[in-house]
């Protein structure tokens, strides 16, 4: 739309919400979906898979948002130490799965307008309009290439709520979700043992158990596990965990002594 | 040297006289009147009388923007079309983009926004009106803004727009008090009597529109309103009698 010349039927001059958007100037001949087919046709397909496990529910005393930290590219690991809890807000924080650069982009562009909103309202970004910010702004790719996979967490006036966005388009709210290749395994722990009046204790220990299991079974999967929980006065940071600390404390729990012993290696 | 040709050159003395002069448009348009109460709000507004043939209906100075905002507004007609058409679909957009309602004061920042633009631009003149935007937020409170040409907006307790303005403005000052709007009819009793200090007296010459939290625009009937000013015609007689009497008993 030109802001130069009348406006035609009342159109407004410029939009005073879109001041400055990014936007990406994408070339005339680029076509990714065709590009992704032509290399399946070939055999060789091109796999984009979301290496990882986040999770996020909510209960009485707010949302536990739980997250490894592993970065994969096929079958080599990039890093052990990825924060895949992005905070966009004091009150709002999205999940990383997916491309590790698209979330990190794109989550910053989010923060970069949440912010702005608040300047310009005067209040805080409910997680509804924040989560829709960003489901729009990803439409506008669909097709393209981005890979993310979020959840949307925080608490607003209407309480606290989780909004699962990615880059297919889906934007839904619930209650408990978790994304990334080792989601099934978290899902099984977290659909075993959720209940809604969970204590604090009891749901961070969930949430921290969930991530486990699922760094234990599925490669992509694992390093520390960060965990952030929200009230309403906003997130704080719970701490990392090792998940191989939790794998000996869990075995001595289930096993006893005798598995729960670490290799003493001396080294050289 | 005229400065009043183009909209985008100041005087030599700070002025835009483009912007003066839609505000002297402004002050030629019907009057219309809001008032705040507890948990209504009002808009009044005087109905000019319609030539013979002319059907009544057509003449609409009071419209709703969205299920909980009201407008109304003095000036130019065509102008405020525009405005209007807009400000709807930005009240839908919002709740798209949102999901959340507009607050009174985000649409009418819109609106003022929309009006400083252009007030700003080569080959546009500013629009016409004024506007008394008024309505509930969705966390139940009700507020009421006042926009004009220039595009500055600010909130009022009461206010009037239009020819007149300044008396029935100073009325208000005079009458208002929250005790004056703690219901829905005194509210609305302050906003006729507001109008009637300028508007000849008669339930068809004014138009008033309620609104309630939760429920949508109440125009009220010609016999409503005819009700009300009964009762406002009577209370100042009476007022006027008793005047009269402590006058006489003082110069005895």
């Amino acid at each position: 739309m030109s802001s130069l010349g009348f406006p035609s039927d009342g159109v407004p001059i410029g939009d005073p919400n879109n001041s400055s958007t990014t936007a990406f100037e994408i070339p005339s001949k680029h076509n990714p979906p065709a590009f992704l087919q032509a290399a399946k046709d070939a055999g060789t397909p091109i796999k984009m898979e979301k290496g990882t496990t986040t999770l996020a529910f909510v209960y009485q005393g707010g949302i536990v948002v739980s997250v490894d930290s592993r970065a994969t590219g096929g079958a080599y690991i990039f890093s052990q130490t990825v924060h895949k809890v992005l905070p966009i807000t004091e009150h709002l924080v999205g999940t990383m799965a997916g491309g590790a650069a698209d979330c990190q982009f794109w989550m910053n562009e989010l923060r970069r307008r949440a912010t702005l909103y608040e300047l310009r309202n005067g209040e805080r970004m409910s997680v509804a309009a924040a989560s829709k910010l960003l489901a729009n702004m990803l439409y506008g790719y669909k097709g393209m290439g981005l890979s993310i996979g979020t959840m949307i967490s925080g608490w607003d006036n209407k309480g606290p709520s989780i909004f699962y966005v990615d880059t297919e388009g889906h934007r839904l709210k619930g209650e408990l979700f978790s994304v990334g290749s080792g989601s099934t395994h978290a899902y099984g722990v977290l659909d075993t043992s959720y209940r809604f009046d969970m204590t604090k204790e009891e749901a961070i220990a969930l949430g921290r158990r969930a991530i486990y299991h699922a760094t234990y079974r599925d490669s992509g999967s694992g390093g520390l596990n960060n965990l952030y929980h929200i009230t309403k006065d906003g997130w704080s940071f719970e701490g990392a965990v090792d998940v191989m600390e939790m794998h000996y404390k869990y075995e001595k729990e289930q096993y006893g002594e005798s598995r729960a012993v670490k290799p003493e290696i001396e080294v050289a | 040297m005229s400065y009043d040709r183009a909209i985008t050159v100041f005087s030599p003395d700070g002025h835009l006289f483009q912007v003066e002069y839609a505000q002297e448009a402004v002050k030629k348009g019907s009057t219309a009147v809001g008032v705040r109460g507890k948990n209504v709000v009002v808009l009044g507004v005087e109905k000019k009388a319609v030539a013979k043939l002319q059907e009544d209906r057509t003449v609409r100075k009071i419209c709703q923007l969205d299920d909980h905002v009201l407008m109304a507004f003095a000036g130019l007609t065509a102008d405020a079309r525009v405005l209007i058409k807009q400000a709807r679909v930005e009240c839908q957009s919002h709740k798209l983009t949102v999901e959340d309602p507009v607050t009174l004061e985000y649409i009418t920042r819109y609106i003022a926004s929309l009006k400083q633009r252009y007030t700003q631009s080569n080959g546009r003149r500013p629009f016409g009106i004024s506007c008394l935007i008024t309505g509930f937020d969705y966390d139940k409170t009700p507020h009421l803004y006042q926009t004009d040409p220039s595009g500055t907006y600010h909130e009022w307790k009461a206010n009037a727009i239009g020819r007149n303005a300044k008396t029935v403005r100073e009325f208000l000052e005079k009458n208002y008090s929250p005790d004056n709007v703690a219901t829905e009819e005194l509210t609305v009793k302050l906003a006729i009597k507001a109008l009637l200090e300028v508007v000849q007296s008669g339930g068809k010459n004014l138009e008033v529109a309620v609104m309630k939290e939760g429920s949508g625009l109440q125009m009220l009937d010609v016999s409503e309103i005819e009700k009300i000013v009964q009762v406002v015609e009577k209370e100042k007689e009476e007022e006027a009698a008793s005047k009269k009497k402590e006058s006489k008993a003082e110069s005895k």
